[in-house]
């Protein structure tokens, strides 16, 4: 077995990027960074990995440059986070219509204003239809391990899309935890060097980026969903890979004590960890409370979703975001649309909760089923709440 | 068969949008955008050369006798030949 380390998460993120045979990583590496980048210039610099590390004017430069770095068919790698993230927006959607395989890691921290920095889900949000296969991890050993799953999701011939690994901002990049990490032999086994479907080079010429007018462009849309859509079945099959070679088992959703719960919780990110302790506690008083936790953001896994929650009574959904003005949380408006044929459905109580950074305690999380399970009772529908604001 | 222009199905487009064949841009005639088309007058033109080098298009060529003309399968009727030829050669008529 691999030996376990006590490891920042960020670094741990880095560290699995050296592992990975990238060609050239591009940031811009002052704030909003994370420690990812710094540590990977690192790796570079210490000759530990052969890629070119450039450090750009802004991330909106950053993610340009990986993208052309993509399309002559080099690995790469970028990471960022909150405002930096938002500089990239432009970029983003053109990224996946050439169906360049990015992976980018991303310290998910709130975006301004009031200028905040810490941890909530405000900047993933508005690129949720860029096109990009998105993924949270809980902690440090799926950060690792997701990191690495990443590139071979990507550039997997039937995908070619580029692929975000969302890490709590703070929460978990700058926690210390006991990572394991899997062996260098065995990682260059799970990942060979990419071949890419096209490239830039003199002898073989082709147009990458082109123009679309409205005679094409919709097909050129309908096929970038499908293509997305179509990649929940690659990384089904890369996590069975995963699981027979490292031993770890990964799923789009995933449960903690769900399948007989009248009441089931559903996070997404780290706090599903202080979720299960919560859980914990609730069937010590009795209630019979369930967790599900989403792993794949996109492409959104509907029909896993469906049947973890099918026997609950009630449906707890928290958000780390809030479309203003609109139906509350994102994750719970998605969750709400994926039910919303079904026969039988729970009530769903939507709770945005750790707003930059607020702390939420685990029995944060039992108040909010007990109150949850109070409502359902009499029969009280709230569409979403802003969980412990004051007023 | 007829070769397709381009794909008709979603399906049939390549990833990413690539283009595979080089130089293809001229299988695709702006032409057909115009709503407009220059006309040369021969005795006004001075041979600067000056339309050739600002049509956007790339379109505009010079003839044996060092006068210049479009080609309308490529022009896109934008008027700035005529609009940059200072002696007055060039007019905008409408298509039709
Ligand atoms: S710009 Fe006018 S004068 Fe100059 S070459 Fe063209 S038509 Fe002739
Ligand atoms: S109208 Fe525009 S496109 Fe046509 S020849 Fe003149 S400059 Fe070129």
């Amino acid at each position: 077995m691999a030996k376990r380390v006590g490891m920042e998460v960020a670094i741990a993120a880095a560290e699995a990027v050296g592992m990975c045979d990238i060609d050239v990583a591009a940031v811009y590496p002052i704030t909003p960074q994370s420690h990812i980048a710094e540590h990977l210039s690192e790796i570079v610099a210490d000759g530990r990995t052969d890629a070119e590390f450039v450090t750009v004017e802004s991330e909106h430069s950053a993610i340009s440059c990986v993208a052309g770095a993509s399309g002559t068919g080099a690995r790469v790698y970028t990471a960022t986070s909150s405002q930096g993230l938002m500089l990239m927006h432009e970029i983003l959607p053109i990224v996946s219509a050439m169906r360049l395989p990015v992976v980018m890691g991303i310290a998910n921290r709130a975006v301004s204003g009031p200028l905040n920095i810490l941890n909530d889900h405000s900047d993933i949000m508005p690129q949720r239809d860029n096109g990009w296969i998105a993924m949270f991890t809980e902690n440090g050993q799926e950060t690792v391990d997701l990191t690495i799953q990443s590139f071979k999701i990507a550039e997997h011939p039937d995908v070619m899309l580029p692929c975000c690994v969302n890490i709590d901002g703070f929460q978990l990049t700058h926690m210390v935890e006991p990572i394991e990490f899997p062996d260098q032999k065995l990682v260059n086994k799970f990942l060979p060097p990419r071949k890419p479907y096209a490239t830039l080079h003199p002898d073989k010429p082709v147009s990458m980026g082109t123009f679309a007018m409205s005679d094409i462009f919709p097909e050129v849309m309908k096929a970038k969903d499908e293509a997305l859509k179509n990649s929940k079945k690659i990384i089904l099959g890369i996590w069975d890979e995963w699981e027979k070679m490292f031993g770890r088992r990964y799923r789009p959703v995933e449960t903690y004590c769900a399948d007989d719960a009248d009441v089931i919780l559903l996070t997404m990110g780290s706090m599903g960890e202080t979720a299960e302790i919560g859980i914990n506690e609730l069937r010590k008083k009795g209630i019979s409370a369930g967790l599900v936790k989403l792993r794949l953001w996109r492409p959104f896994p509907f029909e896993e979703l469906k049947q973890a929650v099918k026997k609950a009574k009630i449906l707890v959904v928290t958000d780390r975001a809030v479309s203003f003005g609109g139906p509350g949380g994102p994750v719970a408006s998605e969750v709400r649309a994926a039910l919303y044929g079904e026969k039988e459905r729970p009530l769903i109580y939507n709770q945005i909760i750790g707003l930059g950074g607020r702390d939420m305690a685990v029995s944060d999380f039992v108040a909010m089923v007990e109150d949850a399970v109070k409502s359902g009772e009499k029969g009280i529908i709230k569409d979403y709440e802003f969980y412990g604001v004051r007023g | 068969m007829k070769k397709k222009k381009w794909p008709e199905a979603w399906h049939e487009v390549n990833p990413g949008c690539i283009v595979f064949a080089p130089a293809n841009a001229r299988e695709y005639h702006t032409g057909s955008w115009k709503a407009q088309r220059p006309i040369w007058d021969d005795s006004k033109c001075i041979k600067c050369g000056i339309c050739y080098i600002f049509c956007p298009e790339g379109c505009v060529t010079q003839q044996e006798d060092g006068t210049f003309r479009a080609d309308l399968d490529y022009c896109k009727g934008c008027g700035i030949c005529a609009h940059e030829c200072w002696p007055g050669a060039i007019t905008m008529i409408e298509e039709g």
